[in-house]
């Protein structure tokens, strides 16, 4: 039953995921390999239009899977299930626990979670780079010279505008700056292959 | 007063970019500024238990701040304004990205955006690495993480991260909620 896997997925993805959006991203990528509802390019294509779209990214990314997944339904169970942990669990703690994040336990598990977090975002940060620019598997690995030099490009225009502005780019330009980069170099590319 | 909730957080979730960090700053310009329903310190609170607890900030804000102006319904309105527009253009973006990438050219943007959003992960990543607490523990416990996830996936072993959160949260526990915290209530 699609309807229920995509609440249970989704329920699990939002009682885990801790520090934002970007918390997500690890469980979403495994939860999404697992049941094979995504390719790996459709995971960055998830990414990059729930980043570049308005509201929640959690949110963005349970619609879209589950409209791919199960329709309009699926949809509407998928955010129903990563939105129902949050909800139950402030609605606690506004209400009767007041207390609960000033507990010496709670501020533990806290403490104990954050630097797993954090190497879980890189860890996924770096695969997902390494497998951008060609890795395919541990004997498989063909460089792909225009995704290198639309990442270096990247990271130059990002790095350079951080220098001068003294001001961190926005995710949403700075999705925008690569689409265009993807589009000038795949052009140029396709011309000095031709 | 419940549809005004619901209309503010529909208008804070259409116009925010970028997640729930972005949305912060437009909270603060509605709900504290323009609405009056919180103070700037009631609003402090409430970001640092939505920092500190699961699941998507935007939900966790939107939901503390209904309950705050009116109860379990006002949860409820503010919780689904946030969500609504969301669902609705993902919804309608869903059914045509499919056609769209077919495009060659929307394909070539694309392959780009795949380094921007391996970039956008990578800098928060390192963005809360460089916040993380400058002490042996945490740094060990990052490390391994990492060196874990990244050998399960060079050997394809497939091992779910929950069960590494969850290690990591009962370590937490046991370590600065039961045996350090005399030390600390030393200090």
């Amino acid at each position: 039953m699609i309807y229920l896997t995509l609440f249970l997925e989704f329920f699990k993805i939002g009682l885990f995921c801790f520090g934002g959006a970007f918390g997500m991203i690890p469980l979403i990528e495994e939860t999404v390999r697992n049941h094979g509802w995504l390719t790996e390019s459709g995971f960055y294509d998830l990414i990059g239009v729930c980043e570049s779209t308005p509201g929640p990214i959690a949110v963005n990314m349970a619609t879209y899977i589950g409209a791919t997944q199960g329709g309009l339904w699926g949809s509407l169970v998928a955010t129903l299930g990563v939105v129902l942990p949050s909800f139950f669990i402030i609605l606690l703690i506004a209400s009767v626990m007041k207390n609960l994040t000033q507990s010496k336990y709670f501020k533990g598990f806290m403490r104990g979670v954050k630097p797993v977090v954090v190497g879980l975002i890189l860890s996924t940060g770096s695969l997902l780079l390494i497998k951008a620019i060609g890795y395919a598997g541990l004997r498989e690995f063909r460089v792909d010279v225009v995704s290198v030099i639309i990442f270096v490009l990247l990271a130059g225009i990002y790095f350079g505008m951080l220098y001068i502005k003294k001001k961190k780019m926005s995710s949403v330009k700075l999705i925008l700056l690569a689409a265009g980069l993807g589009v000038g170099v795949s052009l140029v590319f396709e011309g000095i292959v031709m | 007063m419940l549809s005004e909730l619901f209309f503010t957080f529909a208008k804070i979730g259409l116009f925010t970019f970028g997640g729930g960090y972005a949305m912060i700053a437009q909270m603060k310009e509605t709900v504290v500024e323009q609405k009056k329903w919180l103070s700037d310190e009631e609003l402090m609170e409430i970001i640092t238990v939505a920092e500190s607890t699961p699941g998507p900030i935007a939900i966790n804000l939107a939901t503390f701040v209904g309950y705050k102006r009116k109860g379990v319904a006002g949860s409820v309105m503010a919780t689904l304004g946030v969500v609504v527009p969301s669902v609705v253009i993902l919804f309608l973006i869903s059914l045509f990205l499919d056609a769209f990438m077919e495009n060659k050219y929307v394909g070539y943007a694309f392959s780009g955006i795949k380094c921007a959003v391996a970039f956008l992960i990578l800098r928060a990543g390192v963005e809360m690495l460089r916040k993380l607490e400058k002490r042996a523990v945490p740094r060990i416990t990052f490390v391994t993480t990492f060196c874990l996830m990244i050998l399960f996936e060079l050997f394809s072993v497939s091992f779910s991260s929950v069960w590494l959160i969850l290690m990591g949260g009962i370590f937490g526990v046991l370590f600065y909620g039961v045996f350090t915290s005399k030390q600390e209530v030393e200090k």
